[in-house]
């Protein structure tokens, strides 16, 4: 961890030191989004839905970024054609 | 008084209207307010100036208090400059957002009639609403009349948004005893009021993520920052210090524009953080805040003119709480009432008594300090009563025997 900074160093206004990107979400998953790109046909609403942003579309294929997915399984429900499945983390 | 260069107006108002004309004159950019019960006619005035063309604001007619603070929340987070206007039950509304608003820095101005909370419900004057948020982070200054009402707004636009502050301002004032009160007010021209509260500039912060380079602190797509995220118990605590700091500055703050103030419009209301009166030699005084110091003032000049020394000490600003200048303003003084129009269950006195009983711990030279808990629930403090009160403290001060610490004055036994 980086030295902790005093309160006088800090932006006013509640304005954070790091960007939210700095601050890696992923190790909360319980359950992990899994992508069966056969049965995908890129309709990206789990894309629309993913509410933290980690469904990455690259302009060919759907991913996920496991940095920041929290795995609520939002994009597994959404999926209109079940090619997402939800694995347990080991 | 100082020379006045300018030209006012008298007019007729209520303690609703003459705060609507201030706001009218402010240019305020956003006012975010609950229009029905519990608001006043604070909003209902200040929506006719908008419907007439009068003013530039946004208007922005929501559908609760919690909703109101919001949205000044989200228009002052984007620059603008936000006012509204609740009472009692929408101030506790409001609750959650009190506290997001301080935090945040917002600059926001709020006028509160202080009135009871239910249950019962009751709508009358007392300060249970306010004092319950004393501790949400709000500047908090209380008026006497209508006038100072009017001129406390102006004022508070100017402590807000002070660099050394930034933090949001309530201006109270007594229900019904002010604000539904028909009195003489002088109002400013319009572009003399418009030069004093200047328009809101953003202060500038340095962001660390962005190489430290210099951005406004409000939300602009030019330079995107994000206010209030998550900070754990690692930052949370160095979060809430410059809190406390800008509370100790906004002491200064409070005293200066109040004194820049009188020099374009006379009226000055003592020195900004307390008023005194009869307290170079008073034996005794009455504390309190708002409207009721008018009556006591009367009675304790009656008593003057009968040769008894009293003096009464109105606190304007209960937040930041004046101490030193408690202290100073008190401490000859051989007994002191604080008067308190709010309880404080369970606690050892009203919350202005214990403010005013704790700020002189300290001090070698201590008054006997006692608390009379008053005119809850829009209950009179009629003049017989005050002299009641002086006149027991006179017995105390002669013969230093204090019956009771913590009185409830004016209820049916």
């Amino acid at each position: 961890m980086s030295e902790l900074k005093s309160w006088r160093a800090l932006p006013l206004g509640t304005v954070p030191l790091k960007f939210s990107t700095e601050f890696k979400t992923g190790d909360w998953r319980t359950f992990k989004p899994v992508i069966n790109q056969e049965k995908c046909v890129k309709c990206l609403l789990c894309w629309i839905y993913c509410p933290e942003m980690s469904i990455v579309w690259d302009g060919e294929k759907v991913s996920v970024n496991y940095d920041f997915c929290k795995g609520c399984g939002i994009c597994a429900c959404e999926c209109p054609v079940k090619a997402i499945s939800m694995v347990p983390e080991r | 008084m100082a020379a006045r260069g300018t030209q006012e107006i008298v007019m007729g108002l209520n303690g609703n209207e003459a705060v609507a004309w201030a706001v009218k004159q402010c240019n305020v950019d956003v006012v975010a307010a609950y229009p029905i019960t519990p608001q006043t006619i604070i909003v209902e005035k200040f929506s006719e100036f908008v419907a007439n063309g009068e003013v530039n604001t946004e208007f922005i007619p929501v559908e609760s208090e919690h909703s109101a603070l919001s949205a000044c929340v989200g228009a002052a987070a984007a620059g603008a400059r936000a006012f509204t206007a609740t009472a009692s039950q929408g101030l506790a509304l409001m609750w959650e957002i009190l506290y997001i608003a301080a935090g945040l820095r917002l600059p926001i101005v709020m006028a509160v009639v202080n009135r009871a909370l239910s249950a019962p419900i009751n709508i009358h004057c007392d300060h249970s609403d306010t004092m319950g948020a004393r501790d949400s982070g709000w500047v908090q200054l209380y008026v006497e009349d209508s006038q100072e009402a009017y001129d406390t707004v102006i004022q508070a636009f100017r402590i807000a948004e002070h660099p050394d502050v930034l933090l949001p301002v309530m201006v109270n004032l007594d229900g019904f005893f002010l604000s539904h009160t028909l009195q003489d007010v002088r109002i400013l021209p319009d572009e003399v009021v418009k030069k004093f509260v200047g328009t809101r500039d953003p202060i500038k912060i340095k962001v660390p993520y962005l190489g430290g380079r210099e951005v406004p602190l409000v939300l602009d797509g030019e330079t995107p920052i994000t206010l209030g995220p998550l900070a754990l118990p690692d930052y949370y605590f160095e979060h809430k210090m410059p809190q406390v700091e800008a509370m100790e500055k906004a002491k200064e703050v409070i005293k200066e524009v109040d004194e820049e103030y009188a020099r374009l419009s006379g009226r000055k209301y003592g020195n900004g953080l307390t008023v005194a009166y009869g307290l170079d030699d008073a034996e005794v005084a009455v504390v309190l805040l708002g409207s009721a110091a008018g009556t006591v003032r009367y009675v304790a000049r009656e008593l003057r003119r009968e040769g008894y020394k009293v003096g009464v000490l109105r606190i304007r600003a209960f937040r930041p709480f004046p101490v030193e200048d408690v202290v100073e303003k008190l401490s000859n003084v051989k007994v002191v009432c604080v008067m308190d129009r709010a309880i404080s269950y369970g606690a050892c006195g009203g919350p202005l008594f214990m403010e005013v009983r704790s700020a002189f711990y300290d001090s070698p030279e201590k008054p006997i300090i006692l608390n009379y808990i008053y005119g809850l629930g829009g209950r009179d403090l009629p003049p017989a009563v005050a002299r009641k009160i002086f006149l027991e403290l006179l017995d105390i001060a002669e013969t230093g025997r204090v019956k009771q610490l913590i009185n409830y004055v004016g209820v049916r036994e």
